[in-house]
């Protein structure tokens, strides 16, 4: 490609978790790479930029890396596909997300993988790339050919919604998967203790007559895979990590030295289980919302790093699975187009540092995954995120992007919100553009 | 008894009954009050009124029931209105839709009160979002059945003649059951002393939360208290075992003379039934007039649900919001 799609942010707050760096300055785009950024950059004299863009105000950033989506595609493209979810996740601020391998078909072979990159290819959007399913049809018990799929280019292993309960299944993932030098990722909750479980368990659970799981539910398996993890040697991550117990067992298994890594979601640092309020379906998440000391704790968790990453955890749910009575309807939360503001919170409450909340969003789920993208350096990427870091909005799911409007976050004042996105230099989202 | 259907909204401003939390204890004496009048009438030949004439009531019921519906059906019957009951298999309500979709078509008809049950938790008020007219909640999953609590609080306070300040012991299975829950929070609310006593695995999670005392022994749990609350062992909703065998419950938990004995000399016994004789209630106690109201409990159901029906049917305006 020529050199043409030139682009210079003027006077953007430029803001670099992996270096470090915050400071006013400029960044120049130059085909689809970062050419240089910096302070003051010089003004190209002889041909000028196809765009400089006046940044006084805003913050640019590097586009945030989702490493937990579930795509619907293929499988139940009424939910979700890749295209509609690619928006989303550009609206969002979002550049590269990873999707869990629960499709139906499961992505639990080669070919699987490929239909994932053939349409991400077609659809042109943000970047998409693919788990593997840790065992054959997420069934908990054979192996999937861990080693071809990573070849392939599955990012990591993972039963997705599933826990992985067999001790010894466990044991042979990360061991084997240690081989080809692959995360393991587990979504930690007892099957049998979270049975029929609907929320918490716990005083609202209670009043409302709805069953519950039990918070331990989710550290005994974490504290169960530490061990394995001590005895095999592998890498470990932990999805989606809700309680006080868990970020606390995490914490301890990295003063030890073991190679694991955890990441939360949105719901669970800026909710609790009283979000669930009066059978609220949209609340019903997995794991579900927790208490308000368990928030706390996860917040905690985020601020001094045991929790490294936080992901959407978009799981895109369609009317008639939401719209029932709360037993009977599907966990789970899109999130792509909150996952910046809500996460924003985190700086505008005075917990964490803006530097550091965009940390967890991008180099920190990057490096778990090995990815070369969330850094703005010169000859990165250009996956970029232009955002306002004050603007003040209400979520309104029905006007999200994503097929999908289940959100637990609806009619939530927030603050901060993406303008722009670039994914390889190109604009994916223009919020002026799209009104 | 006089004709009060002029009351005012303000007295009970609530357009569904959905549960009893949340009611003021003002509400429930309403409740209760006018449900004692129908029960004068409801003795008398004539039982009939026309306090809803041309209203219509629809039972509809997600999950068996012969006495409750039975009750809503008469007490609509009784005060004139015209009752359809409709049956619908908790087979063809495995896809979650129809319960709205049956709440659309339902509305259209409409009716003036729907009597729900249904076998899931807050059905009943995402049913209540869906439709024009007043829904009175007949049971939904383990949450609440407020009118069981009302009739049961009527039969309190017509033997005893109050509520506050009572021991009231409910026994059994309380983590399935609605009838504890919608109990707790009346009696709670009208000044009782509230106990549950109950092997851990049948209480739900922090139920002293809900302001009860906890035992775990019948004796201790008995001691001293006016009522005797037991409920049904749930063994259609029991999935894992939550009791070794029907044996060792009934040894430990199961209501009997001997058990009784610790309790006071007169306290009353209560059964939202159906009873499991033997399981929970040693039958011969079930049956003795001297002691048991369960008979009672019944008949003041009937009067419970005239009042309930009345209030709300007055409150809603006919089929509109307000």
């Amino acid at each position: 490609m020529a050199a043409q799609a030139e682009i210079a942010f003027r006077n953007a707050r430029l803001l670099d978790p992996a270096s470090g760096l915050d400071q006013v300055g400029d960044l120049v785009v130059r085909d689809g790479l970062i050419a240089a950024l910096g302070p003051g950059l010089p003004r190209n004299a002889e041909a000028g930029y196809k765009e400089e863009l006046d940044c006084t105000g805003m913050c640019l950033a590097p586009g945030l890396v989702d490493m937990r989506v579930q795509l619907r595609e293929p499988g139940e493209e009424h939910k979700e596909t890749i295209a509609t979810a690619s928006d989303a996740a550009a609206a969002g601020g979002v550049t590269a997300m990873v999707c869990l391998p629960n499709t139906n078909p499961v992505i639990d072979d080669v070919a699987g993988i490929e239909f994932v990159a053939r349409r991400a290819r077609e659809v042109k959007g943000v970047k998409v790339f693919a788990y593997g399913a840790l065992t054959r049809d997420l069934g908990g018990k054979e192996l999937t050919e861990i080693g071809l799929l990573a070849e392939t280019g599955a990012l990591a292993f993972t039963d997705g919604e599933r826990t992985v309960t067999d001790s010894l299944v466990m044991r042979r993932a990360l061991s084997y998967a240690s081989t080809f030098g692959v995360t393991v990722i587990q979504h930690p909750e007892d099957p049998a203790l979270a049975a029929e479980g609907d929320m918490n368990e716990g005083e609202i659970a209670t009043r409302l007559g709805l069953s519950g799981i039990p918070d331990c539910a989710e550290v005994m398996i974490i504290e169960r895979d530490l061990h394995l993890v001590a005895l095999t040697g592998g890498r470990y991550h932990a999805a989606h990590i809700s309680t006080a117990a868990s970020v606390e067992a995490i914490r301890r298994a990295k003063a030890r030295g073991l190679a694991v890594s955890c990441d939360t979601a949105p719901p669970y640092f800026a909710l609790n289980e009283t979000s669930v309020g009066d059978y609220r379906t949209f609340a019903k998440l997995s794991p579900p919302l927790r208490s308000e000391e368990d928030r706390k704790a996860v917040v905690a968790g985020l601020k001094d790093g045991t929790i490294d990453a936080i992901a959407s955890d978009h799981a895109p749910h369609d009317q008639d699975s939401k719209r029932v009575p709360f037993s009977q309807a599907a966990f789970g939360a899109v999130g792509l187009e909150t996952l910046l503001p809500v996460s924003l919170e985190l700086c505008h409450n005075g917990s964490m540092p803006l530097l550091e909340v965009l940390a967890r969003l991008t180099q920190g789920p990057a490096n778990i995954l090995g990815l070369p993208l969330g850094r703005m350096e010169a000859g990165a990427p250009a996956d970029l995120v232009l955002f306002d870091p004050d603007r003040p909005w209400t979520i309104d799911p029905d006007a999200f992007r994503s097929k999908s409007k289940n959100s637990p976050f609806d009619g939530r004042p927030v603050q901060g919100r993406a303008l722009r996105t670039f994914v390889g230099g190109r604009t994916l989202f223009d919020r002026n553009g799209a009104g | 008894m006089t004709e009060k259907t002029a009351r005012s909204n303000l007295a009970f401003p609530h357009r569904h009954l959905l549960g009893i939390e949340g009611l003021s204890p003002d509400e429930i004496t309403l409740l209760l009050d006018l449900s004692e009048a129908y029960v004068e009438q409801n003795r008398l030949e004539d039982k009939k009124k026309s306090t809803l004439r041309g209203r219509t009531l629809i039972n509809l019921f997600f999950e068996t029931s012969t006495r409750t519906r039975t009750s809503f059906e008469l007490a609509g019957k009784r005060l004139g209105a015209d009752v359809i009951n409709m049956s619908i298999a908790t087979s063809s309500i495995k896809k979650g839709e129809t319960l709205l979709d049956t709440a659309i078509t339902l509305n259209a008809m409409h009716p003036d009160v729907l009597v729900v049950r249904h076998p899931y938790s807050g059905a009943v008020k995402l049913l209540s979002e869906k439709v024009n007219c007043a829904v009175i909640n007949g049971g939904d999953g383990s949450h609440e059945h407020p009118t069981q609590a009302l009739l049961d609080a009527l039969t309190i306070r017509r033997r005893l003649g109050r509520l506050s300040k009572l021991t009231v012991a409910i026994c059994g299975d309380v983590l399935h059951s609605r009838v504890a829950r919608s109990n707790i929070h009346l009696l709670n609310t009208m000044g009782a002393h509230v106990r549950v006593v109950a092997p851990p695995t049948l209480l739900p999670a922090s139920i002293g939360r809900l302001g009860v005392e906890v035992f775990h022994d019948m004796r201790e749990g008995l001691r001293g208290c006016d009522i005797v609350m037991m409920l049904r062992l749930q063994t259609e909703r029991m999935k894992g075992s939550f009791v070794p065998s029907i044996r060792e419950y009934f040894h430990f938990f199961g209501l009997d003379y001997d058990k009784l004995s610790v309790a006071k000399e007169d306290a009353l016994i209560m059964h939202p039934g159906p009873m499991n004789r033997g399981i929970e209630i040693d039958s011969e106690l079930a049956d003795d007039v001297g002691r048991s109201v369960i008979q009672e409990q019944v008949e003041m159901g009937v009067a419970v649900r005239m009042a309930c029906l009345e209030t709300l049917a007055s409150n809603g305006v006919v089929g509109s919001a307000r």
